[in-house]
């Protein structure tokens, strides 16, 4: 019997037709390995999309893709109507500052402090003083819970703090869009609850719009305004989780038994 | 301008990309990849003088590199210069006892550390802890998707990693040789006052004239070259780490091996140098 969660469904906010993220035809290979082939994706403001897939199938690079992180072969990537593959660096710098991005590790700064680690982001920033730069520190731990935390080094902390802390990093910027990696991934299925709780939280308090890749259907459940299931570098399904559920397709309901 | 420059850079990282690629999939260690890994090395070199020269400069992090590159490696360098100083004192004793020379000792002494054993030496210690550390450290942060971190916070890594790493060693190995010379020099010291009776200030009157600018000011100008090395080396093997855990291992165990043969390659050339002056 499946477990009702408290949170409200996440679907009401969702301003369809303001597109944030539009990628089209995105391909990618390494050597012989295709591992994206037309991928064809949009994102709608307010909106949390799931993007589900077996292992390899090209989820993360999909996203890194989206930050350039990796640089695709072929497609268009447009992310707050700015093709993302033609910016020019600092344009390409200023574009990533509106864009979040949650790691699988949460990719701490092992050599600084929790404080420094929430700090590090805002170094570029010239208008921020000292104090605002406390003030969001502050406000940021306090959003996950681990005020405590702040001159802890990131070798103290649980493999759910230290997800807590990667997303309380990437609010520093206060992102527009998010992207989380397998935010779940290698935690208990309370603490996978109460990450998924507090990525929808993160999405209301700041109205963001969310891209999140994930093999844990509770958390698609939780989260997932619409879920996008890739199959062979291709989107082969596309739908709500009561949809994808009920699908006739015994490949796709296989996600969720 | 400034887009054909963009493109340009998007061009060259994509073909560093593919050069990594290239060095880091290949079975066996092939005359191709060995070149393949040369070029992305003159590449990644190539990028370093252009991010030095571009703002934002990241001084904070400049002076704890050199705290951790210099300060912390005194005590090896100074024991090892101590011992090398005393061995060699030892060592050349009998040598130019039978020719009746032993008063020019503390001269050959001298001129061999500060010439040659001391910035060598120094070098390649710091090639093996420096080295290794700045090797070991940027692959484990790229395989834990550090550097990966920084890049999505719109803040440039390799200005903040690279540049400044490599600017501590070029800066740290010159005053870490000077070091290791003096302590290098007390060593001798102690040698020759083992079987022989000579006072501290005659000791360095005769190391002091035996000594000209000629012998000093190349062996430094190398020492920066060895700096130089040694930090492009490390931070090239553990940034373009791609081996999952596996890779960290061996970056930083190619960063000594590449560091060290690459700072007896600089000390040849040096030589030749040195000599065509002299």
């Amino acid at each position: 019997m499946e477990e009702k969660t408290t949170i409200e469904n996440p679907t009401e906010d969702v301003e369809s037709s303001n597109t944030v993220v539009d990628i089209k035809g995105l391909k990618k290979s390494f050597g012989n390995k295709h591992v994206l082939q037309n991928i064809n994706l949009t994102l709608a403001k307010g909106e949390n999309l799931v993007v589900l897939g077996k292992s390899g199938t090209g989820k993360s690079v999909l996203i890194k893709c989206m930050m350039r992180l990796i640089q695709p072969d072929e497609g268009e990537i447009e992310v707050l109507d700015k093709n993302i593959l033609e910016l020019k660096e600092h344009e390409l710098n200023d574009m990533r500052k509106c864009i979040g991005f949650l790691f699988q590790s949460a990719a701490l700064y092992d050599s600084m402090t929790v404080g420094e680690n929430l700090e590090f982001p805002l170094r570029g920033e010239k208008d921020v003083s000292v104090e605002e730069t406390n003030k969001r520190v502050l406000e940021a731990l306090q959003n996950v819970g681990l005020e405590d935390s702040i001159h802890k080094m990131p070798s103290e902390l649980s493999g759910g703090m230290r997800k807590r802390i990667g997303l309380a990093r990437t609010m520093m910027l206060k992102p527009q869009i998010m992207l989380y990696d397998e935010p779940t991934t290698g935690l208990d299925p309370i603490t996978s609850k109460e990450i998924s709780k507090l990525i929808l939280e993160v999405q209301k308090k700041y109205n963001t719009s969310s891209i999140i890749i994930t093999h844990d259907m509770e958390c698609a459940r939780i989260t997932a305004n619409r879920i996008v299931i890739l199959k062979e570098g291709e989107v082969a399904m596309e739908g709500t989780y009561e949809e994808l559920k009920k699908s006739e397709d015994e490949w796709v309901r296989s996600f969720f038994e | 301008m400034v887009d054909t420059i963009d493109k340009e850079k998007n061009k060259e990282t994509k073909d560093a990309q593919t050069i990594c690629e290239v060095v880091n999939n290949r079975e066996g260690y092939t005359l191709t990849s060995f070149f393949a890994d040369m070029g992305a090395l003159a590449t990644f070199t190539l990028r370093f003088f252009k991010e030095a020269f571009r703002p934002p400069y990241e001084f904070n992090e400049f002076l704890r590199q050199c705290y951790l590159i210099g300060f912390k490696s005194l005590g090896l360098v100074g024991i090892t210069g101590f011992i090398m100083g005393l061995v060699l004192t030892i060592q050349s004793r009998p040598t130019l006892a039978v020719f009746g020379a032993e008063a020019w000792l503390p001269a050959m002494v001298a001129i061999s550390i500060v010439r040659e054993i001391g910035p060598v030496i120094t070098a390649v210690i710091c090639a093996g802890k420096v080295g290794s550390s700045i090797g070991a450290e940027l692959a484990s942060m790229k395989v834990t998707e550090q550097i990966d971190a920084m890049e999505v916070s719109g803040i440039n890594p390799f200005n903040y990693i690279v540049v400044t790493r490599v600017l501590a060693c070029t800066f740290m190995i010159p005053l870490l040789t000077i070091f290791a010379d003096a302590i290098g020099l007390l060593g001798g010291f102690a040698g020759v006052n083992i079987k022989g009776d000579t006072s501290f200030s005659l000791y360095f009157l005769q190391v002091f004239n035996s000594l000209d600018f000629i012998d000093l000011f190349p062996a430094l100008i190398k020492s920066f070259f060895f700096g130089q090395a040694v930090g492009i080396i490390g931070c090239y093997k553990g940034y373009n780490c791609n081996q999952g855990t596996e890779g960290v291992g061996k970056a930083a165990n190619s960063a000594v091996v590449m560091a060290s043969l690459s700072i007896f390659v600089i000390d040849m050339i040096a030589v030749q140098i040195t000599s065509f002056f002299m």
